[in-house]
């Protein structure tokens, strides 16, 4: 019921609708209930033919780069780990 | 910063490898939480990712899921079901809803089996469809049973600004929308469900703004953090949980920044206060009346109101819900789906006894779904 | 014959026009010597065992991006007894239609049917034509009834055995994606095209390979889902599916994120499901990839005996769940 799902505009008419695209699928949402201005390349959320709001780009990329940090992080965790079990091993046969 | 792909909003969210680093970090910190989280989701948007996407199994026993009431078609108590079917079987007279509504059980019929029988019912997929087919039915009575939370309100809010402009007098509302903030108040006060800790509803707050949230820690000395749908959003707010928990902070915070500010949608919000008030008395399926918890169409809106214009043959009494079926007690955050004894039997998908069972977002249909393997 | 624009109830009537809608139509794009005889009955030539069919197409549009009502009513027919082993031969084609339907679109139906029996060399051999007043039917319903020779024994819901692979023959859902978008009041666009297509070639190949082949079912109505579903249960095993591994078109992935649906839901009309021994796996996969239609096909999973009776869809990130039949309204008519 509250599904809603980020869409890119492409197009705006003058009847204040814009042409969304969702991964490749098009459809028409109105306009009427964001106040922000929206250009279109902007992301919007669309619930039930109704644009929600504008996706603040800006803290999207943040989250993303937060993550990749933490993927980051956690690999040199890991490495850290698999070399120092790796040094503890006593049966180490020479390569 | 490379920029943002429309792709990513999707994917970077869904990422395996950072939900696995996500999962790893809070099984890491939930060790150190002095008492188990029993956390709440008020949102069904919510229990349906955690179900879809087997979240709960990532996590250790100590963080429990308790499934909310934030589904609107599973709190829409049967006497309005009956309102629904009582309208559309008026003569000349085409029922518009949303979703899944048209499958919940009333008290003797659905809307999908007065379809069946004959009655001209209709899901919409946007409420905009409805200024159309009032416009081609000129001499047939339209009645948008509107259900939904603060998400959906203010699209009905639009649709009756756009009826008034265009002058459409076929187009009545029959008004259900739901608000979160008295719920959660009503599940707080009765204290059974011992919740220490909330995610707050992700597209709710697109609208209503993280801000109605912020008695709750305070109030219930319970964080809250507000939270987006994809799996990522759901893990990282529950470790922004677990974190303050665990630093002994007690705050409202916002996981879906991306979306979600204090403020939230203000012209929204203006648009809901136009043409809507609160209702002093709305009942919720299952956990009963809740003062204040619902909206109502302002008084000079009355020539739109569908509840006012056919009051006369509106059912008034409350009608309980099947002895057997423990909704209610799976709303107030009582029980799970699988400790109702017709979950699964009597009571599936195809023939759902209780409200939960209907839509994809109550906790019965979930669990039926995607059924937790472990 | 003067070309009439729209069938009339006359052309259903048994005279003179329902002759010429015949002889200038059907059997001018039909054309084979057997249906030429315009017998009573077709007589077949058929020394071995036969496997026989039959199925209704109603789909609403009859016009769909990647098809139409007729190819589609050969695709599915020839793809039921390709599904059985057996290389389609003959087909049966009924049409029932409605009344000021354009001749142009008949035309063009029948036409996408000849072009579609191409692929697998079946031949219409019989068939019936029916006009009914304007209402009674929603433009055109085809019945196609086929027979084919079977020319490998033993393919069967019942045969999946433990440790048997899990493979499809391309991407998933886009037939009732496809169709879903062409569904008035959705307000829908995209490139999105239906999957209709024969499979015997693809099927040949496997035979031609010599493949060992447990199971096989082109998944139409119910989607990947259903067909993965039937066999765990028919066979009594527990299927274990990778989520990630099944492929899914952006634009049907889309129209999932649009409305709240799942692709291995959707329908398809050009794509199978296929349960091979271990052994075969990679011949298996090689013979495909050789064949247009199914180069993209692709592991999904495996048989086991976890649960039996179940689907089990396991998660890039070490969860799993069920993988349920779908339920629920989810589309008009798709086939």
């Amino acid at each position: 019921m509250c599904l809603s799902i980020p869409s890119k505009v492409v197009e705006i008419d003058e009847c204040n609708m814009a042409t969304v695209d969702t991964m490749g699928i098009k459809r028409h949402v109105s306009l009427d209930l964001i106040a922000d201005e929206i250009h279109i390349g902007d992301y919007i959320l669309i619930h039930v033919g109704f644009a929600m709001n504008k996706i603040d780009e800006e803290e999207a990329l943040q989250s993303l780069e937060l993550y990749r940090e933490m993927l980051e992080a956690m690999e040199e965790e890991e490495r850290r780990q698999v070399i120092e079990s790796d040094d503890n091993c006593e049966n180490r046969t020479q390569a | 910063m490379s920029e943002l792909q429309l792709k990513d909003l999707y994917d970077g969210f869904r990422d395996p490898d950072v939900i696995k680093a996500l999962a790893k970090s809070i099984i890491d910190e939930a060790k150190h939480l002095k008492e188990p989280l029993k956390l709440m989701e008020v949102c069904g948007g919510h229990t349906h990712t955690i179900m879809k996407y087997g979240l709960k199994q990532l996590l250790p026993d100590r963080i429990d899921f308790i499934h909310g009431p934030g589904c609107p078609v599973c709190i829409m108590p049967k006497e309005r079901i009956d309102h629904a079917i009582t309208l559309a079987q008026m003569s000349d007279t085409i029922l518009l809803t949303l979703g899944d509504m048209i499958r919940v059980p009333g008290s003797k019929s659905s809307l999908a089996v007065e379809r069946a029988n004959g009655y001209d019912i209709r899901a919409l997929y946007s409420p905009l469809d409805a200024l159309r087919i009032a416009r081609e039915n000129p001499d047939k009575k339209v009645v948008f049973f509107a259900i939904g939370f603060e998400t959906t309100t203010p699209m009905t809010a639009a649709l009756l600004e756009l009826v008034e402009k265009q002058g459409i007098t076929n187009l009545y509302f029959h008004i259900n929308h739901v608000l979160v903030p008295p719920a959660v108040d009503a599940i707080m006060a009765d204290g059974q469900a011992k919740i220490n800790a909330f995610i707050g509803p992700a597209h709710v707050s697109v609208i209503s703004g993280a801000k109605i949230y912020q008695p709750l820690p305070e109030k219930y000395s319970t964080p809250v953090v507000v939270s987006g749908f994809e799996p990522i959003d759901v893990l990282q707010s529950i470790l922004m949980i677990v974190r303050q928990k665990n630093e002994a902070r007690c705050e409202m915070e916002i996981q879906y920044s991306r979306s979600v500010t204090l403020e939230g949608n203000t012209k929204a919000q203006e648009m809901i206060e136009k043409f809507m008030e609160p209702r002093v008395h709305f009942r919720w399926r299952g956990i009963g009346d809740i003062p204040y918890s619902a909206l109502a169409l302002k008084a000079q809106y009355a020539a739109y109101d569908a509840e006012k214009i056919f009051a006369d043959i509106l059912p008034t009494e409350p009608i309980d819900d099947h002895k057997l079926c423990i909704c209610g007690t799976i709303l107030k955050g009582l029980a799970k789906p699988n400790d109702c004894q017709v979950f699964g039997t009597a009571c599936t998908p195809n023939t759902p006894m209780g409200s939960c069972m209907v839509s994809s977002e109550g906790a019965c249909n979930a669990y039926y779904r995607y059924g937790a393997i472990k | 014959m003067t070309r009439p624009k729209q069938i009339q109830l006359s052309h259903g009537g048994g005279g003179e026009e329902t002759n010429s809608l015949i002889h200038d139509l059907f059997y001018h794009h039909f054309s084979n010597d057997t249906l030429l005889a315009a017998e009573d009955a077709a007589v077949l030539d058929v020394k071995n065992k036969i496997a026989f069919t039959t199925d209704s197409f109603t789909v609403s549009p009859i016009f769909f991006n990647g098809g139409n009502i007729g190819k589609l009513a050969i695709a599915g027919t020839v793809n039921d007894l390709a599904m059985m082993g057996a290389k389609p031969l003959y087909l049966s084609a009924s049409f029932i239609i409605e009344e000021g339907f354009t001749f142009a679109d008949l035309e063009s139906i029948v036409k996408a049917m000849a072009e579609e029996l191409k692929h697998s060399g079946a031949k219409i051999v019989c068939g019936d034509t029916k006009v009914v007043p304007k209402g009674a039917v929603d433009k055109l319903f085809i019945n196609t009834s086929g027979i084919g020779e079977i020319e490998k024994e033993g393919i069967s819901a019942n045969h999946l055995q433990e440790g048997d692979v899990i493979i499809v023959s391309g991407d998933v859902g886009r037939h009732g994606a496809a169709i879903l978008m062409e569904r008035e009041g959705l307000g829908i666009s995209g490139d999105l095209q239906s999957d209709c297509a024969t499979l015997w070639p693809a099927v040949q190949a496997l035979i031609d390979a010599n493949i060992s082949i447990s199971a096989m079912r082109d998944a139409t109505r119910g989607g990947l889902s259903a067909v993965l579903n039937e066999w765990a249960e028919q066979s009594a095993v527990c299927l274990e599916i990778e989520e990630s591994s099944i492929p899914v078109d952006e634009a049907v992935q889309g129209i999932c994120e649009l409305f709240g649906f799942e692709a291995f839901d959707f329908a398809n009309e050009g794509t199978c499901i296929l349960a091979v021994p271990q052994k075969d796996v990679q011949s298996a996969l090689d013979a495909l990839h050789e064949v247009e239609v199914t180069k993209k096909a692709t592991i999904i999973g495996q048989v086991s005996r976890k649960k039996e009776g179940r689907v089990i869809l396991h998660s890039a990130y070490g969860s799993s769940r069920y993988l349920d039949l779908p339920k629920g309204e989810l589309l008009p008519r798709i086939c």
